[in-house]
């Protein structure tokens, strides 16, 4: 190869912008393909719910009595349910709750947490110092703890739950936005787009937010995990919906308590179903600050 | 011009500093690492955080004081009017963001041109400071940009809006030497063909000799030599240029003559207080020295010294 020719294709396979680059990171680790694939299978399981339950999840499908629950079977992959409804389709259709739950949660933490985190980032003073000392409050109490007084107090419900967990993680990203905001601040870039009379707005929305993402996004995939776990705590403590028919599955741990001795694979089932969508999230998280954390870079 | 600028200890860093500059002209400064060059420049740009620094004295462009200017209407100057290029291009673009926007924000937010026409603008920009492919680079980020490139990128963005004055920090300092060389002359050209007025900032003499009308050199936050570029590397008069001249090393000196260091470093305390900052290190230290603080004396070519160098040209200077 000729060194004209060396010139000409080398830009074209070092190129491509910073996400390209966190992309092929992310593809050759294996731990990321790992989490990916969880992920993916748990979205996937979610949306596809109704079409790929057997059975319907709120309905008895076969006879139970409280000392002899059928286990497993080629019927009933799951077995049955204290009340006779079919395991397999409602942790499929609890799937669905978990991943609206975690999503709305995560989405309403992410957006307060934002605003506050930009507010204290971009104009700093005083206005960092009151949002900062809330931020400090509400870390102050251990998360789950906080987010059951709260769903205490707004009364058993999903939306409860939701606003709950979401409250709990918008000190999170405030301060994890704000951090990163104030380092940006420093850069010479910054004082470089200043120095040709760039807009205070321009430069706040335009530089130091782009810069500053990269945390919250990996942040974000993290909570989801931490999110599905807290709802299915809320609900195992009774702080979800009060509907019996609805597949959650903290709500499905905590009904099956009282069979444990004569059913203990009821209470595997929904408890694999939590671990593995977390572990999915946090895998996937976990690697994606990897490839997108500059200090991992080669 | 002259500021007085103290940090939160109330550190006097820059004090005394006072110089013109004229469209077309270059204006160099000159003086080693933390002298006060670059905070000058920033304080001329208004670009000091406002908290835990104090500007005193008066920056007078075209009439208007900047120092005293609302900030909003400063704003409006800076890149407008007023431009800088700074020391190192690697950090001085957005990494997250295509180099294209970079020098069209500037386009949209003074000249008022809409998305596309300051594209090409932006286009043209880039070709005139001598980026090839300018449609490609525009889209391009930073890091797919050589250092060169990136600082003619940077370049290409001060000098959108044609602005008056434009101060160049230390522009070649972060480049290889055959770089340098073409970024100078690439802002030579620039200043030539706009009028521009330049202070260039830097603390290598072969810049200065090259680019230079004036100069001034700058030691511990005060200007102790002021002269044109002929007198300065003709006759320098105080011990400090004399020393700087003697401990570069030049083409015309026989191979093996030892280059001639200034003994020991600035000092950290502020130094100007009782005698002259100089005096620990200075060849031509007297008793007056360390007792009373020299001022700058001598119009044309001025000079804060007591005892400075008589010799007429200590060396012969070299026209470049």
């Amino acid at each position: 190869m000729s060194l004209a020719q060396v010139e000409t294709v080398a830009p074209e396979e070092t190129g491509g912008g910073l996400g390209r680059d966190a992309w092929r990171r992310l593809r050759r680790n294996p731990v990321a393909i790992v989490g990916a694939i969880l992920v993916i299978m748990f979205v996937a399981l979610a949306l596809l719910a109704p079409w790929l339950a057997p059975y319907p999840p709120d309905k008895p499908v076969g006879q139970v009595t409280p000392t002899s629950i059928p286990g497993p079977s080629a019927e009933h992959w799951f077995g049955l349910d204290d009340l006779g409804r079919d395991e397999f389709s409602r942790v499929l259709w609890g799937a669905r709750w978990s991943l609206v739950i975690g999503v709305v949660s995560l989405l309403l933490g992410l957006v307060g947490g934002m605003v506050l985190g930009l507010l204290a980032g971009a104009f700093g003073g005083w206005v960092d110092g009151v949002v900062m000392r809330l931020v400090d409050i509400m870390l102050s109490v251990p998360g789950l703890l906080f987010a059951i007084g709260i769903a205490a107090m707004l009364g058993s419900g999903l939306d409860a739950v939701m606003i709950a967990i979401a409250v709990v993680n918008v000190p999170i990203f405030a301060r994890l936005l704000r951090g990163q905001m104030l380092a940006q601040r420093q850069s010479d870039y910054v004082l470089a787009a200043k120095a040709v009379g760039v807009r205070r707005r321009r430069i706040v929305l335009g530089h130091v937010l782009p810069n500053s993402l990269t945390p919250v996004i990996v942040q974000g995939t993290l909570t989801l995990a931490v999110a599905i776990v807290d709802a299915a705590g809320l609900a195992f403590l009774g702080l979800s919906s009060n509907d019996p028919s609805i597949p959650e599955w903290g709500r499905m741990l905590a009904d099956t308590q009282r069979y444990l001795s004569s059913a203990p694979l009821l209470a595997v089932f929904p408890g694999l179903a939590i671990i593995i969508a977390a572990l999915g999230f946090t895998l996937l998280g976990e690697s994606l600050r990897e490839a997108l954390d500059p200090k991992y870079r080669r | 011009m002259v500021f007085r600028q103290r940090g939160r200890p109330d550190v006097r860093a820059v004090d005394g500093v006072g110089f013109s500059v004229a469209p077309g002209e270059t204006v160099g400064l000159v003086g080693e690492s933390g002298c006060g060059k670059s905070v000058t420049s920033l304080a001329v740009m208004g670009l000091l955080p406002r908290r835990g620094v104090r500007v005193e004295g008066s920056v007078s462009f075209d009439g208007t004081e900047l120092l005293s200017l609302p900030p909003d209407k400063l704003r409006t100057l800076r890149g407008r009017e007023l431009a800088v290029v700074f020391q190192d291009p690697m950090t001085s673009l957005n990494p997250v963001v295509p180099v294209g926007t970079q020098v069209t924000e500037v386009l949209v937010r003074h000249r008022g041109l809409n998305e596309g026409e300051a594209r090409k603008e932006a286009g043209d920009l880039l070709r005139r400071v001598g980026i090839p492919d300018p449609s490609r680079r525009l889209r391009e980020y930073p890091h797919q940009l050589s250092g060169g490139m990136r600082q003619r990128a940077l370049i290409a963005t001060a000098l959108a809006c044609r602005p008056r004055l434009l101060i160049a920090d230390e522009p070649t300092t972060a480049l290889d030497v055959t770089i340098q060389a073409q970024i100078l002359e690439l802002l030579k050209t620039l200043v030539a063909e706009s009028g521009t007025a330049l202070i260039l900032i830097t603390h290598d003499l072969g810049v200065v000799a090259g680019m230079c009308d004036t100069v001034h050199v700058m030691y511990a936050g005060r200007i102790v030599e002021r002269a044109s570029r002929h007198d300065l590397f003709g006759a320098p008069r105080h011990p400090y240029t004399g020393g700087l001249l003697a401990s570069v090393p030049r083409l015309d000196q026989p191979r093996g003559t030892r280059l001639e260091p200034i003994a020991g470093s600035p000092r950290d305390t502020i130094p100007w207080d009782r005698g002259c900052a100089f005096a620990p290190r200075c060849p031509n230290r007297v008793e007056e020295c360390t007792s009373a603080t020299p001022e700058l004396l001598g119009g044309h070519h001025g000079l804060r010294c007591f005892n400075p160098l008589r010799s007429g040209p200590v060396r012969e200077v070299t026209p470049r």
